[in-house]
């Protein structure tokens, strides 16, 4: 009983799924550390570091609603950011660019507040004018710096922070000084008293075991916020209450609403419960083999 | 016997170096990031290092070259690289603020610490063309063997140190491994070399 044909539907399938969504390269530009790509399809542009979007996307605006957050990661930063602080946040650090979709939206929710971002690539902070409508003012400012370097000297200044966001890695290559417990002792040392640190990280592999100790390290306990990916939130004063974070989410239900984030989506992510390894080794500045860990 | 040392040597003192440059990179990140100025950084020092390193081991090979001071040279690069322990932490988070530029910043400080014990390592290589040449005829074959040896040597360090040493242990670990294998093998070339004399 030969039929050729009943292998049809599954066939197609296959091509379904082999072939995304027509990808248009728009852009693309070598910088002095990786291939800054932008691709457009689906109504969606992306920034990207490896072609076709291999690993990951950057950063992603819809092309109709630019306002409206494309990735998931930005809602729980966002989130992040805005509802856990003691304070509403007046200055905000910022490490690692991307489309800069998060600093964009944080100077329009935030208007007061000094937003200070450390991007490495110049690259990509010119991408990121040119394809992603960010804009610096005197309030919103592009420092391009090492992250870690940027900490230090920042330390040194006296500067503090009310909410710093680390979101500097790439599925494809993290920069192991930037995931090491005195990295994030330094981070903790530039936040000002009821500052908070959200960290985008990874959600598989083994170093989320490895992640989650060394975050425990520093901060004792932290919103374990997942979806694909994973966002973590730490404040050294102590964690807000349920209550707390609801009420403070509820200040923004509105205005986040214009960018695509639904509170109740994101309230419910806010969990402190333990699910790794505590015995993973902690990486610190002598052990970090984040890359390698990264598999 | 003379020449498997001696080309024992030149293939430890290869993997040393490709070893401590990596773990180069490590220790100036904490104080100068890993841009690709701190990268270009450690590779023109080192690279100069081995340059002097080269003419300077060939000027001393011509002064009674032996076994046991090729040994001597391979510890020297080992305990000059010992400071590099005590002095990444401190030293370097004040070279960063002493020195805000990180291009000349992350020069310095790789000057400081990997300078001398390249130094030492470029020198061995020469030196070991000296003993192991018999005959004015075989000298380029020679050559080639050691080239071959001790740049061997230099990707052993390289792959070893990145993919797998670094998962294993904490750095300081490594390059104490390191310096204590180079003394080993620096003791062995002298008591060999004084023997057969």
């Amino acid at each position: 009983m030969k039929n050729p044909m009943r292998w049809l539907p599954l066939a197609l399938l296959f091509a379904a799924c082999a072939a995304p969504a027509q990808q248009k390269l728009v852009h693309e530009e070598r910088s002095l550390y990786r291939e800054v790509l932008v691709y457009e399809g689906d109504g969606e542009r992306c920034m990207c570091f490896t072609r076709q979007c291999r690993i990951g996307r950057q950063s992603c605006i819809n092309l109709n609603d630019p306002k409206h957050f494309a990735l998931n990661y930005t809602r729980m930063a966002l989130g992040g950011i805005l509802f856990t602080g003691e304070k509403k946040p007046q200055r905000v650090l910022i490490v690692g660019l991307g489309g800069g979709t998060i600093p964009t939206a944080l100077r329009e929710i935030l208007p007061d507040a000094q937003i200070d971002v450390a991007e490495i690539d110049p690259a990509v902070t010119r991408v990121a004018k040119e394809y992603f409508g960010f804009r610096t003012d005197p309030k919103l400012e592009v420092f391009e710096m090492d992250g870690r370097v940027y900490v230090k000297r920042s330390i040194r200044e006296g500067k503090k922070y009310d909410a710093i966001l680390l979101d500097a890695f790439d599925q494809e290559y993290i920069p192991e000084h930037l995931l090491t417990q005195e990295f994030l002792e330094e981070v903790k040392s530039l936040l000002a008293p009821g500052g908070v640190l959200i960290g985008n990280t990874f959600s598989s592999s083994k170093l989320y075991d490895h992640e989650s100790t060394t975050y425990a390290a520093v901060y004792k306990t932290f919103f374990n916020l997942k979806t694909a990916n994973r966002v973590i939130v730490a404040r050294p004063a102590g964690l807000p209450t349920e209550k707390e974070l609801r009420d403070r989410a509820l200040q923004y239900e509105l205005v986040l609403r214009g960018y695509g984030v639904d509170i109740y989506d994101v309230l419910p992510l806010f969990t402190t419960r333990v699910d790794w390894d505590t015995k993973a080794r902690v990486l610190t500045d002598q052990f970090s083999p984040s890359n390698l860990l990264n598999r | 016997m003379r020449n498997a040392i001696c080309l024992s040597v030149a293939f430890w003192s290869g993997f040393f170096v490709m070893g401590v440059e990596l773990l180069g990179s490590r220790y100036l990140a904490p104080a100068f990031g890993s841009s690709i100025f701190v990268w270009g950084a450690l590779i023109t020092v080192f690279m100069l290092a081995l340059s002097l390193g080269y003419l300077a081991g060939g000027r001393w090979s011509q002064y009674r070259p032996s076994l046991p001071r090729l040994g001597l040279l391979l510890a020297a690069a080992a305990l000059t690289a010992l400071p590099i322990l005590p002095l990444s932490g401190a030293m370097l988070d004040e070279l960063f603020f002493r020195i805000p530029d990180p291009r000349f910043g992350s020069l310095t400080a790789a000057t400081l610490l990997f300078f001398v014990p390249t130094f030492f390592s470029g020198m061995v290589s020469p030196y070991c063309v000296r003993l192991l040449v018999q005959a004015k005829e075989s000298s380029g074959k020679s050559a080639g063997l050691l080239y071959f040896v001790s740049t061997f040597g230099s990707a052993a360090g390289t792959i070893l140190t990145s993919f797998y040493l670094v998962k294993w242990f904490r750095i300081d670990v490594i390059l104490e491994g390191m310096i204590a294998v180079s003394i080993i093998l620096a003791a062995t070339a002298a008591l060999v070399g004084g023997r057969s004399r």
